[in-house]
C-alpha cells in the first residue's frame, strides 16, 4: 500500500521530522574521531500512519491466535482417536507413526502460532521508537565502600575474632572437620578394586560355548574364516551377573592355518590354528566385532583400535595401547574346546595398577 | 488520621481488582520498587542477541518434558522378560530402564513425542549454548563487568554436556551402553585413583546394577538443579549488567539504546518461547531421535557399528580416538596416556576458554568497564584466536566421526584418522593466520571507506575522457559507527635502565605480557583508525582519489 492511497484522517497530527537531537551527542576528540550526531530520527511504519494497515496486522495476529486454539482441539482429537500402534505413510518421511505425527505437528502448530501471533503483534503494532536508559557505573561510590569497610571492621571487632585464638582456631578446626563425615558416608558407594580386575570367568577345564547357539564348541565347529563368539561354560544370560561377568569373559575364535601364525606362544596356546582371544577391547572396553578374513585383523567398530590375530593380536592402528590377551585352549576328553586357565593378564581397558 | 484512613479505604474500592492485588503483593514483596526498575527496562536488538534466549527456552523444554519423563520412567537396571507392545523385542532380556523406555516410546500416547521433544531441546539446547559463547566471545561481550558471567554460561554450557551424557545414558540401550563403557575405561585410566572411581561410580565391577540409578539421580537431580541455580544468576547479571550494544549513532558506552521490556521484549521474547517450543516440537513429529528399538537393549559383549555420541561429546570422543595408543608400565604400574592425555587435553581445551576473560584483560591491563560490543574485525587476535580454537573444536569432531566419514566419502579410516591428528595442531594456526588477515583487511576496507567513502557504482566520463567511479561521502552516522572502536596502544616493557641509570630487572610475565600486548595491538596487528585530520585533507582536495 502506498502512501498516496493513505487517507489524511489517518495520518498523525504532525510527523517529527525534528526528533534529530534524542539521544546522546558527543563531540569529536582524538578517540573519537567523527562525532556522534545522536540517535537517528524515527520513522514510522506503515500500521503507524495507516489505521487499516494496523488493522490488516490485528486481523493477522488474531488469525494465528485462532489457529493455535484449532491445533489444540487438533491434538485433543488425535489422542482420542488415533491408535497409538498406527503406522501411516507420509511422504518423504515413511512410514511413521501417525500418532506421534499427529500430537507433534498439532502442538507444533499451536505453540508457533502463539509465538508468530505475538512477534507479529510486536513488530507491527506496539511502539518501535528507541528509547534510552542510563547505565551507572557498576563499582560503589569511594563514601560506600568507606562505610562498608568500616562496618566490616566494626563487626569484626565486636566478634573477638581477631583477638580470641582459641575460639578461632578450633572453630576452623571443627569447620574443617566435620566434611569428613562426608566422604566417608561415600566409602559403601562400592568395593575396593583389590585384584578384581585382574580375573574372570575362566578357568581351568571350563567348556568354551558357543554364544548364539548355546552348545559347546568342537573344533570342528569353527571354520576358517568365520568369527565365533562364546562364554565359559556355566555362565548362563538369566544369571544376575550375567552383564558384569560377560563384560570380562567374552571370547572371539578364529581358525587361521597355523603355518599363517607368526607369533611362537599363540601358536602354542591354540589348537590347531583355533585362537580364543578376548573380546574386549583393550582401549576403552567395546566389544570387538568386526573381522577381516583375508589379513585376519579385527576392528573395534568403536574407536578403530586394529588387533592383528595372526601375530599375537598386536596393535596395527588406533588408539589401543597392548594387545588383546590371549585365552590358552585345548580339548578335553569328550572332544569339546576347554581353556587352560584363565587369561594370565587382565582383560579390557588398561589402568594404573595393571602393570 | 481517620480522614486518611477513609479516602484510603474508598480509593481501595474503587481500584481495580488487578491493582488490588498487586497492592496485596507490594505489601508483603515490594514489588512496585521492582517493577519501577525493570518493567520498562531497555534492551538493544540485534539478532545474534537472540541466541541465548534459545537457551533459556530450550532448557525451560527440557526441564518440562523432563518432569513428564519421569512418571514413567524405571530407573533399574532388574533384568526383565519384555512382553509389551513392540513385537520384535518380544521375550527378550532387557533391563527395566530399557523396556520403560520402550512403554514411553510405544504404549504411552505422547511419550514418544516428548521424549524426542526432550532429546530433540537437549541437541538444541547445547548448540545454542554453544553458538551463544561464540556471539560473546567474538564480540567482546565477556569484557569488564561480564567476566563472572561468562563463567557461569561456561560452567552451563559444561554441566550441560554432562547432564546430556547422564540423560541419553538411562534407556540402557546398546548405543549409549557403548558410552558409558567407554567412559569407565576413561576413568581407569585416571592415574592411582581410576579404579577406586570407577568402582564407587559403578557400585562395583562395570556395569554392575547400580549406574542407572546413580546417572538417574544426577541427571534429574543433581546437575539440572545446579544448573538451574546457574541460569537464574546468569539471567540476574543480564539485568543487572543492563544488555550490551554494538557502536551507532546515540549508542555510547554510558547508555543503552532500544525498547522497553514491556510491552515490546514481553512480547517478543515470549513469543520467541513459544516459537522454539513449537519448532522443536514439529521437529519431534518428523525427525526421529534416539531411536532405541533399533539399537536394543546393552549388552557389554555387543555392540553396533557406526557408534556415535551426540554431537557435543563428539569433540572428546575425536580426542579419543585420535591419540595414539602410548601407555607406559613402569614398577608395577601401568600410565595409560593414550587415554588419560586426550582425558587432560578434553578439560584444558574447555578451560582456556573459561578464562580467557581474564587473560585479555591481563593483557590489555584494561580496568574500565565495556558496554559497545567489538565488531569481530576490530579484535583481529581476538577472533583469530577464538577461530583456531573452533577449527581444533571442529577438527576434532570430524575425529569423533572419523568412521562416519570414512564410509560417507569412501576414504580410508586410516587416512582420516591421519588427518584428523595432523589438523589438531596445524588447522588451528592456518585458521588463526588467515583469520586475522581477513580481519585486517577487513579494518583496512572500512578505513578506506571512512576516507573515500562508498562505491556509488556511478561511472562518470570526465572532460578529458577519463572513467572515474564516484564514491559517495558516507553520512555521520555511519562515520561515527566505523570509527567508535578502541584501539589500545601495545604495552611497553619500558627502558632496560632506570633513572638512576641502574638496570631494571624484568620480569618473564612482564616480558610476556609485552609480547601478547604486541600480538594484539602492535603496529602491524591493528590497522590504525582514520583521523580526523587524515579525513580533511582528502575531502578538501577535490575528486582525487
Amino acid at each position: 500500500m502506498s502512501s498516496q492511497e493513505t487517507p489524511e484522517e489517518n495520518l498523525p497530527a504532525e510527523r517529527a521530522d525534528d526528533e534529530h537531537a534524542h539521544g546522546a551527542v558527543s563531540v569529536a576528540d582524538e578517540k573519537h574521531p567523527f562525532a556522534d550526531p545522536g540517535l537517528p530520527p524515527h520513522e514510522h511504519r506503515i500500521q503507524d500512519i495507516d489505521e487499516r494497515a494496523a488493522k490488516r496486522s490485528e486481523r493477522t495476529v488474531a488469525f494465528l491466535f485462532t489457529l493455535s486454539m484449532l491445533a489444540t482441539v487438533g491434538f485433543i482429537a488425535s489422542f482420542v482417536t488415533i491408535p497409538a500402534d498406527k503406522i501411516v505413510y507420509i511422504f518423504p518421511l515413511g512410514h511413521i507413526s501417525g500418532l506421534n505425527f499427529a500430537l507433534g505437528m498439532t502442538l507444533g502448530l499451536a505453540l508457533f502460532c502463539i509465538g508468530a501471533g505475538a512477534v507479529h503483534w510486536a513488530r507491527t503494532l506496539m511502539s518501535d521508537e528507541e528509547m534510552t536508559d542510563e547505565r551507572h557505573a557498576i563499582a560503589a561510590e569511594p563514601e560506600v565502600k568507606a562505610k562498608v569497610l568500616a562496618d566490616f571492621k566494626q563487626g569484626a571487632k565486636e566478634s573477638a575474632l581477631g583477638r580470641r585464638k582459641l575460639i578461632r582456631n578450633t572453630m576452623f578446626g571443627a569447620l574443617t572437620l566435620f566434611p569428613l563425615s562426608g566422604i566417608v558416608l561415600l566409602r559403601d558407594l562400592g568395593p575396593l578394586p583389590e585384584d578384581k580386575l585382574r580375573h574372570t570367568l575362566w578357568r581351568k577345564g571350563l567348556q568354551l560355548v558357543n554364544m548364539n547357539t548355546n552348545e559347546p564348541l568342537r573344533p570342528s565347529d569353527v571354520a576358517v574364516g568365520s568369527l565365533t563368539f562364546a562364554k565359559p561354560e556355566g555362565l548362563e544370560e538369566h544369571d544376575h551377573d550375567f552383564q558384569t561377568e560377560i563384560a570380562k569373559a567374552a571370547l572371539m575364535i578364529v581358525r587361521l592355518q597355523p603355518d599363517d601364525i607368526k607369533d611362537k606362544r599363540e601358536l602354542e596356546w591354540s589348537h590347531e590354528g583355533i585362537v580364543a582371544y578376548s573380546k574386549i577391547c583393550t582401549h576403552v572396553g567395546c566389544p570387538i566385532s568386526l573381522y577381516e578374513q583375508q589379513t585376519h585383523h579385527v576392528l573395534c567398530p568403536c574407536h578403530q583400535s586394529t588387533f592383528d590375530l595372526a601375530d599375537g593380536a598386536r596393535v596395527i592402528f588406533g588408539p589401543a595401547g597392548h594387545a588383546l590377551p590371549q585365552l590358552r585352549i585345548g580339548v578335553n576328553d569328550e572332544g569339546y574346546l576347554e581353556a587352560l586357565g584363565d587369561f594370565d593378564e587382565p582383560v579390557g581397558p588398561a589402568f594404573w595398577e595393571r602393570g | 488520621m481517620s480522614t486518611t484512613t477513609t479516602t484510603d479505604s474508598r480509593s481501595r474500592e474503587k481500584a481495580p481488582a488487578g491493582e488490588k492485588i498487586a497492592d496485596w503483593a507490594d505489601g508483603r514483596l515490594g514489588i512496585y520498587s521492582l517493577a519501577k526498575a525493570n518493567m520498562r527496562k531497555i534492551f538493544p536488538d540485534h539478532w545474534s542477541f537472540m541466541l541465548g534466549e534459545i537457551c533459556l527456552y530450550s532448557f525451560i523444554i527440557i526441564i518440562l518434558t523432563g518432569v513428564y519423563l519421569t512418571l514413567f520412567f524405571h530407573p533399574s537396571m532388574n533384568e526383565i522378560e519384555y512382553h509389551g507392545s513392540y513385537v520384535p523385542l518380544q521375550g527378550q532380556l532387557m533391563s527395566e530402564a530399557f523396556a520403560s523406555t520402550l512403554d514411553i516410546s510405544f504404549d504411552v500416547r505422547g511419550g514418544l513425542l516428548i521424549r524426542q521433544i526432550h532429546h530433540w531441546a537437549a541437541i538444541v539446547f547445547l548448540a545454542g549454548m554453544f553458538v551463544h559463547m561464540m556471539r560473546v566471545f567474538f564480540t567482546g561481550a565477556f569484557r569488564k563487568p561480564r567476566e563472572i558471567n561468562w563463567m557461569f554460561g561456561f560452567l552451563l554450557f559444561v554441566l550441560g554436556m554432562f547432564t546430556g551424557f547422564t540423560g541419553y545414558s538411562l534407556p540402557d540401550d546398546l548405543l549409549s551402553g557403548t558410552g558409558v563403557r567407554f567412559t569407565q575405561g576413561a576413568i581407569l585410566a585416571t592415574p592411582i585413583v581410576g579404579t577406586y572411581i570407577s568402582m564407587f561410580l559403578f557400585g562395583g565391577e562395570f556395569p554392575g546394577g547400580d549406574f542407572v540409578s546413580r546417572f538417574y539421580s544426577i541427571h534429574i537431580l543433581l546437575l539440572p538443579g545446579i544448573m538451574l541455580g546457574l541460569v537464574v544468576g546468569h539471567l540476574i547479571l543480564v539485568f543487572y549488567h543492563k544488555h550490551t550494544q554494538f557502536a551507532g549513532p546515540g549508542k555510547t558506552n554510558k547508555n543503552v539504546v532500544g525498547m522497553p521490556l514491556l510491552p515490546v521484549y514481553m512480547a517478543k521474547a515470549g513469543g520467541f518461547f513459544f516459537l522454539v517450543f513449537g519448532f522443536i516440537a514439529m521437529l519431534a513429529a518428523v525427525a526421529s531421535i534416539n531411536p532405541i528399538w533399533v539399537l536394543g537393549p546393552y549388552r557389554p559383549d555387543q555392540v553396533s557399528t557406526g557408534a556415535q555420541p551426540d554431537w557435543y561429546m563428539g569433540f572428546a570422543e575425536g580426542l579419543i580416538r585420535a591419540m595414539p595408543g602410548w601407555e607406559i608400565n613402569f614398577w608395577g604400574h601401568t600410565l595409560v596416556l593414550g587415554v588419560f592425555i586426550p582425558l587432560v587435553l578434553f578439560g584444558l581445551f574447555l578451560g582456556i576458554l573459561a578464562l580467557y576473560p581474564f587473560i585479555e584483560s591481563w593483557i590489555t591491563g584494561d580496568k574500565s568497564e565495556h558496554h559497545i560490543l567489538d565488531r569481530p574485525r576490530n579484535a583481529p587476535t581476538r577472533t583469530a584466536f577464538g577461530v583456531a580454537w573452533v577449527t581444533a573444536y571442529m577438527i576434532m569432531l570430524i575425529g569423533g566421526g572419523n568412521d562416519i566419514v570414512a564410509t560417507h566419502f569412501h576414504l580410508s579410516i586410516n587416512s582420516v584418522t591421519w588427518f584428523v591428528r595432523v589438523g589438531f595442531f596445524v588447522g588451528p594456526v592456518i585458521a588463526f593466520v588467515v583469520t586475522k588477515r581477513i580481519c585486517l583487511g577487513l579494518q583496512r576496507r572500512d578505513k578506506d571507506k571512512v576516507l573515500h567513502g562508498r562505491e556509488s557504482g556511478i561511472i562518470k566520463r570526465l572532460p578529458h575522457g577519463e572513467f572515474i567511479e564516484v564514491h559517495e561521502p558516507l553520512s555521520q552516522e555511519a562515520l561515527h559507527t566505523l570509527t567508535a572502536h578502541e584501539q589500545y596502544e601495545p604495552a611497553a616493557i619500558g627502558p632496560a635502565v632506570d633513572e638512576n641509570g641502574v638496570e631494571r630487572k624484568v620480569k618473564g610475565p612482564q616480558k610476556l605480557r609485552a609480547k601478547l600486548s604486541n600480538a594484539y595491538f602492535g603496529e602491524d596487528n591493528q590497522i590504525p583508525k582514520p583521523t580526523a585530520e587524515e579525513y580533511k585533507e582528502i575531502t578538501s582536495g577535490h575528486g582525487h582519489h
